[in-house]
């Protein structure tokens, strides 16, 4: 294969970013306890939808043209992701993460209530029907003792192979009431999966609420760096020291830069954060992974190149093809310009090294 | 290499530095717990006048939340941009591999055993009772 052409995956690559979308909220009902299905029913919300503001389906970029089903959201149909993904491209597994509005509403019972839910859901309409597929377990981000709670009642389905949360939530990520979301994924060696995505509790930019969707989806870059620091500041690592965390769509270009500026800032200021022994990139390293689309690569490929070496690691990268997301046609999803040997690290031993439950 | 006299011990009262000037060099003479330890006055990362800085402790912590005090007076940090360096070995807290402020041996010497030895005292008037600090460079 001539790394110079963007190329399919090799056979048995493992997908790490897959959406897996709800068709309409009434597919939950049955996957309800019977208070919550009525209250769901009492108030009509099954007629709801809660799809995120972040991937409205309509925008071209949340589903490629021709994985859009004719009569159902992008994403929402078992045979078509089987046939443009699973099948298409050999995948040995691919991760399902599913991004609702349930995980962010207000009322933390009730976001409890639809998360445990869609686990069902998942569980009985997607993982038990196709072999290949794996999950994230889907939690009221809000709160993070019912989080915990869900975990706890996940966990025991191996099936699940991380914790879902958003880039940006009410807090920074790293701040203690939010600990006991990485308590509860430790013990069970999961990853905590962070993708891109607002509960718009505020702006997605720091300078306040942009007019367009290009302001809101690039933003995202600023949300991940902003959790990004804040896990590392707080001491999430230190305290939890086996933690993974996964950027999910977070693009990767950015990093180099954020880095640098935290490393550098580190230096004068470390004795306010004690708990930091070595410089953040290190720790960067050691705990956390981004998934390959949307790879926001430079132009040429010599810039290509540099920004791999500017990455520090080899095994940062994780292969994702964000389906139905429309950032690569036809089978290119791997970009121009990797070499042969990072081709195979990206695409199958970095999932397989970042997700112990694909190892067994 | 010769030695140079460089102040009388006590001027240069524990937890304090006093910067001397020796064959053109300024050189940060620092008491620590009345152990002499000697840095260039000038940091490693960009030339600023290092010992002018703030002498300070090392904050240490095994965990997020747990906080400890340790070393007091044994850091000094930079007036520039506040990088922190080992007063007893040079090297920095941030890079200590590749990042260390020169040492210059330091000593104290007896006033009596001074007036017999060679040295150089250009600016310090020895007398036989007191101690002195004594730089080799």
């Amino acid at each position: 294969m001539d790394s110079a052409t963007p190329a399919p995956p090799p056979a048995g690559a493992i997908d790490c970013d897959v959406h897996i979308n709800l068709p309409s909220t009434r597919v939950l009902l049955p996957h309800f306890d019977p208070y919550w299905r009525e209250h769901i029913t009492r108030r009509g919300l099954e007629r709801e939808s809660l799809d995120t503001t972040s991937f409205p389906a309509n925008a071209p970029i949340n589903g490629r043209p021709d994985w859009r089903p004719d009569n159902a959201p992008p994403g929402s149909l078992l045979p078509a992701l089987q046939s443009h993904i699973l099948d298409h491209f050999q995948l040995r597994h691919a991760i399902g993460n599913v991004l609702n509005g349930a995980q962010v509403i207000f009322s933390e019972d009730l976001s409890a209530a639809y998360c445990r839910a869609i686990n069902n859901w998942l569980q009985k309409e997607w993982l038990d029907r196709d072999p290949r597929l794996r999950a994230s377990i889907v939690v009221p981000v809000h709160s993070a003792e019912l989080a915990a709670e869900e975990i706890h009642r996940m966990a025991g389905d191996t099936r699940f192979v991380q914790v879902l949360m958003l880039s940006m939530a009410e807090l920074p990520l790293g701040r203690r009431q939010t600990w006991p979301i990485y308590k509860a994924a430790t013990e069970y060696d999961l990853p905590i999966g962070i993708h891109a995505g607002s509960s718009y509790r505020h702006p997605p930019s720091a300078g306040g609420w942009g007019s367009y969707y290009l302001e809101d989806y690039v933003s995202h870059a600023q949300g991940f760096a902003a959790s990004m620091n804040s896990l590392v500041a707080e001491g999430v690592f230190q305290k939890f020291p086996t933690l993974k965390v996964v950027l999910m769509e977070s693009g990767v270009s950015w990093l180099p830069a954020a880095l640098w500026r935290l490393d550098k800032t580190w230096r004068g200021v470390r004795a306010e954060t004690p708990w930091l022994e070595v410089l953040p990139t290190e720790i960067v390293r050691q705990h956390i992974r981004l998934t390959l689309q949307p790879f926001d690569a430079p132009p040429t490929e010599p810039q290509l190149i540099t920004l791999l070496e500017q990455l520090g690691s080899d095994e940062l990268l994780l292969f994702s093809t964000d389906y139905p997301h429309w950032h690569f046609d036809g089978d290119e999803a791997l970009p121009a310009g990797l070499p042969d040997a990072l081709r195979q690290k990206i695409c199958i031993d970095n999932p397989l090294a970042t997700y112990p439950r694909l190892r067994t | 290499m010769p030695r140079h006299v460089v102040a009388r011990v006590d001027e240069i009262p524990a937890g304090t530095c006093k910067i001397v000037t020796v064959r053109g060099r300024e050189i940060g003479i620092f008491n620590v717990k009345d152990s002499f330890y000697g840095l260039i006055n000038r940091c490693p990362h960009q030339g600023a006048p290092l010992c002018e800085g703030a002498i300070v402790s090392r904050l240490v912590s095994s965990l997020p939340g747990e906080y400890g005090l340790s070393r007091p007076g044994e850091m000094i940090r930079c007036p520039w941009h506040c990088w922190e360096f080992d007063i007893t070995t040079g090297k920095s807290l941030c890079d200590p591999n590749s990042m260390q402020a020169r040492m210059f041996n330091v000593e104290v010497e007896p006033g009596k055993d001074l007036v017999e030895g060679p040295f150089v005292a250009e600016a310090v008037e020895v007398s036989v009772e007191d101690r002195y600090v004594v730089v080799t460079m």
